[in-house]
């Protein structure tokens, strides 16, 4: 069992939670990411690691509410247990030779894009953070981003937070403004990442994407997370979940994200009457 | 006097229309009676060619006899000095091309029910009031088994009784591998496997769920940082194999492995179960061993029409007999000389059809098998908002890839002589990470193999 050390709300709909589990904190990088089970019945699903302690043996995971799973994660306390806890798993971020990166993210992909911006600004790589969000109240982890940067851009779809306008402006207009980045790794939803892509692929910079998509074993077993890259089949759990990010088919990868959506809409719902049934 | 029927006492069953619409054990089991009369069928040949067509050699013809008498615990102890599994491998071992296949009365009339009659008396024990096991006195010596399928479990069981301290590492929530998360519980209930598991755990073997060897620890690090000093492999043949056909990634369209996970190691036939699964309403199958049958069976269950596509014909399918009959009683519908090549999507993405062309066999080649070859021209489309294929597994490279020093085949096997040890020191590998996707019964055979020459290497030391 695995016990939630800390918890913290960080928006209405995004929460983070410190996990004690040493064996994956003891070999945790950024990049990879773990499976968790709430309860003996649970699903599994994937979450990307936003930080880890290998001293105190925690990793943290940020989460947004999205459906049942995450809504009966959310409900857990400090001091409970999670079911299940693997990892790490997939592949770390590859930092090698790297000089200056634009880390890219958007909405709750921010909690993974930070602690490959942390890594990155750690290693001496000189770190331009664009990031996006829909309004002021969804704003996570800015002043972490701050100091792993030395740019900070806050884009919000409404203007509430930072400059009006999408993340792929903001990129834009850095390149155009004499940014040389030997590469853009970006982390959000996937149709920011595809646009993204596009963009980069414009001006040739070498793009990173990292995928979540949907995955039960997390170890090449079922395959129910392949994406086609570059004409070829591949596994996100073992093979990625980075990706060069000009070679990924998005439009593919959005059909089959979306492939439980009516299933995993009802079960929020079942969910959530379920937790008011207990309330009242 | 023996029973001269020439045909096996009938297995009890669900029948089909029945059956095909629930997810419990197909098979009932022999009653006592039943046993007793089936074992009588047996003429105790001397030469015992039963027990040469046995992977692990069990005394057929002594167990039987037992169970003949009645002696139901005697004939338990016969098989358990063999085997580690018998509950399991009395339900999935292939017998008619084993055991059974050697039989004398097999020559005219049938063999006798050699599997049933293991399944009954395994059955027998595990219904017996629990008998306290005793914990075996410690060796001092610290093992670790890798993966907790047929082969880690027999070796961690055989390793436990001479005393080691066994830590068996599982990289799923649930121990038994291809038993827990491949082999639907209508063939193989999911009690009898966690039974096994408990009595392993009786024996003082530490289970350790949710460990992927190779990322979460490595094999150096187990050797090198906690003490263990020899290693087992039994991580299997999980990655799933696709045809690399155009539409493969459309939605609807699954590996064997994924939707026969959802469905038995998460329970998504259960209607509160919180995994999904769309087995649609017409599903396509490809391909014809046993974890085919099991996916379409599956899918029949939960309500779709099912169509098995195989590019040969019956004659090579790989699956076993009765698992094909049982198929074929179910509703299920085979497409022999087929062979999907396309599949199409509908407006929303998901499969519509299959496209297959349709084949025809060769002349024997030098090799005496005759090949599928296209005739030309010839393509069939069958309707499909399912598709599941079926054809084959291979090793997972996550450990070869971490472990220093582990050589493997180019197709990704770990290299292992017959004792189980490998390239490496200490490290020994046993059933499907060795030989590439078998049996059950020929992963536990080398689970124990393994167990016995580690217990060497240990004394030896």
């Amino acid at each position: 069992m695995f016990e939630i050390l800390e918890k913290n709300s960080l928006n209405p709909t995004v929460t983070l939670m410190k996990i004690h589990a040493p064996r994956v904190a003891a070999k945790a990088e950024p990049g990879q990411f773990i499976i968790l089970r709430t309860d003996s019945e649970g699903e599994r699903i994937p979450l990307t690691i936003a930080d880890y302690d290998r001293e105190t043996g925690t990793v943290t995971i940020i989460f947004q509410i999205v459906g049942a799973t995450t809504e009966k994660l959310n409900r857990l306390e400090e001091g409970q247990c999670l079911h299940d806890f693997v990892g790490p798993l997939g592949r770390a971020t590859e930092t090698d030779g790297l000089k200056k990166v634009a880390v890219v993210g958007g909405g709750v992909g921010c909690a993974i894009a930070y602690p490959v911006a942390k890594k990155l600004h750690e290693l001496g790589v000189e770190v331009h953070s664009i990031v996006g969000f829909r309004n002021r109240d969804l704003v996570i982890l800015e002043d972490e981003f701050k100091a792993a940067s030395s740019k900070f851009v806050l884009m919000s779809d409404d203007g509430t937070a930072g400059e009006k306008g999408l993340v792929t402006d903001a990129l834009k207009k850095l390149i155009d403004s004499g940014e040389k980045y030997d590469r853009v790794i970006t982390i959000g939803p996937l149709i920011m990442m595809k646009f993204v892509c596009r963009l980069t692929k414009e001006y040739e910079i070498p793009t990173v994407a990292s995928m979540n998509p949907i995955m039960i074993d997390g170890t090449g077993m079922c395959g129910g997370c392949r994406l086609t890259v570059g004409g070829q089949t591949k596994f996100a759990c073992v093979d990625g979940p980075e990706f060069d990010g000009h070679l990924i088919d998005f439009d593919e990868a959005m059909a089959r994200g979306a492939m439980y959506k009516p299933f995993e809409r009802k079960a929020h719902e079942d969910t959530c009457n379920l937790f008011r049934q207990e309330v009242k | 006097m023996p029973n001269m029927s020439l045909k096996k006492n009938e297995m009890p069953v669900q029948q089909p229309d029945v059956r095909n619409k629930n997810f419990s054990e197909v098979a009932l089991g022999y009653t006592e009676e039943q046993a007793i009369d089936e074992a009588k069928r047996c003429l105790n040949c001397k030469n015992k060619p039963c027990t040469g067509g046995c992977p692990v050699q069990i005394d057929i013809p002594a167990f039987i006899a037992q169970v003949a008498e009645g002696n139901f615990a005697e004939a338990y102890k016969i098989i358990t000095k063999s085997s580690s599994l018998p509950a399991v491998c009395g339900r999935v071992c292939p017998q008619e091309t084993q055991c059974e296949s050697k039989c004398v009365r097999g020559i005219k009339g049938e063999p006798v029910a050699i599997g049933r009659l293991e399944r009954f008396v395994a059955d027998w024990h595990n219904a017996q009031p629990g008998t306290s096991v005793e914990k075996p006195e410690s060796n001092g010596h610290k093992a670790a088994v890798i993966g907790s399928g047929p082969s880690g479990l027999a070796c961690a069981g055989d390793l436990a009784k001479k005393g080691y301290d066994v830590t068996v590492f599982e990289a799923l929530h649930v121990a038994g591998g291809v038993l827990s998360y491949g082999i639907p519980e209508f063939r193989l209930p999911k009690s009898i496997v966690q039974k096994e598991i408990d009595g392993l755990k009786a024996l003082g073997v530490d289970i350790e769920t949710n460990t992927v060897v190779g990322k979460t620890v490595s094999v150096d690090e187990l050797m090198q940082n906690e003490g263990y000093e020899t290693v087992f492999i039994g991580s299997g043949a999980g990655l799933p194999r696709f045809m690399n056909i155009p539409g493969e990634n459309l939605n609807g369209v699954y590996s064997a492995n994924e939707f026969l996970t959802r469905i038995n190691l998460m329970k998504a036939y259960k209607e509160n179960s919180s995994t999904p699964i769309k087995a649609g309403t017409k599903a396509v199958i490809v391909g014809g061993g046993n974890v085919a049958m099991d996916a379409a069976r599956c899918a029949k269950r939960l309500g779709a029409d099912v169509h098995i596509v195989y590019r040969r014909t019956e004659n090579e399918l790989p699956a076993r007999a009765e698992e094909v009959e049982h198929a074929k009683e179910e509703g299920i519908i085979f497409k022999f000389l087929t062979n999907p090549v396309e599949i199409k999507a509908d407006e929303n993405g998901w499969a519509k059809s299959v496209v297959c062309q349709q084949m025809e066999l060769s002349e024997p080649d030098a090799s005496g098998r005759a090949k599928p070859v296209p005739i030309e021209g010839a393509f069939i489309e069958i309707e499909a908002d399912c598709v599941i294929m079926s054809i084959g597994t291979s090793p997972n490279p996550l450990i070869k890839s971490t472990t220093q020093g582990l050589d493997t085949q180019k197709w990704g096997g770990i290299i292992a002589d017959d004792d189980g040890l490998t390239s490496k020191e200490g490290v020994y590998a046993g059933g499907d990470a060795v030989t590439g996707a078998a049996t059950v019964i020929l992963a536990m055979g080398a689970g124990k193999k393994a167990a016995a020459a580690m217990d060497k290497y240990i004394q030896n030391k």
